[in-house]
């Protein structure tokens, strides 16, 4: 009688926080900080409900749980955004066969989605500083962006982005040439 | 003479906040809404604005839903937040560099249910991206998480 009291005490009066794994089975971290102090939770489904007077009970979530209080969250989830990798014939504008047939499924998937918009993000190989690299990268996703605005695809959906040398697909030493490095990667959301 | 004179340069104004503003408006825009299901809507600098699918959110809009509403929002750091019914969810503060990846992403559940995928933001910073609720406040290190915000 006790625990079931206890149990429905105000259950819904607290907040609640439900760490979930990602699509890979990996498990982030969550802070949980009020008046009292900091709770970290690193667990799948490890809950903190908190109140507001700095109580904090931890726990875990069911599924059943999950699907009845966060059901309408979860279904207006936005599809994943996913990433396509385009490359340079090299020394020229023209993008390599596979980079072809790889801007194609790109404008197939953003057609399959609901108001799609794009990242156009330019990458450099580890050559040079990264003032230049940066100017490089940017120019190199204006390049793509001028490419994608031919192919019907609304300038105002597409934003450009210069990553410069931070984002190397191919680690390598600094000033070592790297054609897998120089590409144009573009973001779908 | 003197009495057209302001409605010419209301005109000339209003021609030019047309030009400029597609531009401005994209500048200012961090998220678009990508679902939008019954009743929902923006608040913005005190006036409410319809959201559907391809609204565009800038930093500092509130998102509200009604009791048959739910809304999903993709970021440019492509940080995914959907809410579900009866939910109040203000976006406090929001900028993100695209070379660095630097930025700031908090944002306060006031009413309701979250689904948070968090994006570049926070995987650039790990103090980058806070999800304030009314009992405390979410330092977030990553990356997927529900919150529910009490009565």
């Amino acid at each position: 009688m006790a625990l079931a009291l206890a149990g429905c005490a105000t259950p819904s009066s607290r907040d609640l926080v439900v760490l979930l794994p990602d699509k890979d089975g990996k498990v982030g971290t969550l802070i949980v900080q009020n008046q009292k102090g900091s709770t970290v939770l690193n667990t799948a489904y490890a809950t903190a409900r908190t109140a507001r007077d700095g109580g904090v009970e931890r726990g875990m979530a069911s599924q059943s749980e999950i699907k009845e209080v966060f059901g309408s969250a979860i279904a207006a989830q936005p599809p994943r955004p996913i990433l396509f990798t385009l490359y340079f014939e090299s020394g020229s504008d023209e993008f390599t066969e596979q980079s072809k047939q790889e801007v194609k499924r790109l404008l197939a998937e953003m057609a399959r989605r609901q108001a799609s918009d794009i990242t156009v993000i330019g990458h450099t190989d580890l050559v040079g500083p990264d003032p230049s690299n940066d100017a490089l990268s940017l120019q190199r996703a204006g390049r793509v962006k001028s490419m994608l605005v031919g192919m019907g695809v609304p300038a105002e959906r597409i934003l450009t982005a210069g990553r410069g040398r931070r984002e190397p697909l191919i680690p390598t030493a600094n000033g070592v040439i790297e054609p897998r490095n120089r590409r144009v990667e573009v973001s779908v959301r | 003479m003197l009495s057209t004179r302001p409605v010419v340069i209301r005109r000339l104004l209003l021609a030019c906040a047309c030009a400029i503003l597609p531009v401005s408006a994209w500048a200012n825009d961090i998220a678009q809404f990508k679902v939008a299901k019954g009743a929902v809507h923006l608040e913005r600098s005190g006036q409410r604005l319809p959201a559907r699918v391809g609204t565009p959110l800038q930093a500092t809009d509130t998102v509200v839903t009604g009791a048959d509403g739910s809304a999903g929002i993709a970021f440019v750091d492509n940080s995914l937040l959907s809410v579900g019914p009866n939910s109040v969810l203000a976006i406090e503060r929001y900028t993100f560099n695209s070379t660095t990846h630097e930025g700031t992403f908090e944002s306060s559940l006031r009413k309701g249910t979250l689904a948070v995928v968090s994006g570049k933001i926070a995987k650039q910073s790990p103090d980058a991206m806070k999800v304030k609720i009314p009992s405390s406040i979410l330092g977030v290190r990553g990356t997927e998480f529900l919150v529910r915000a009490g009565d």
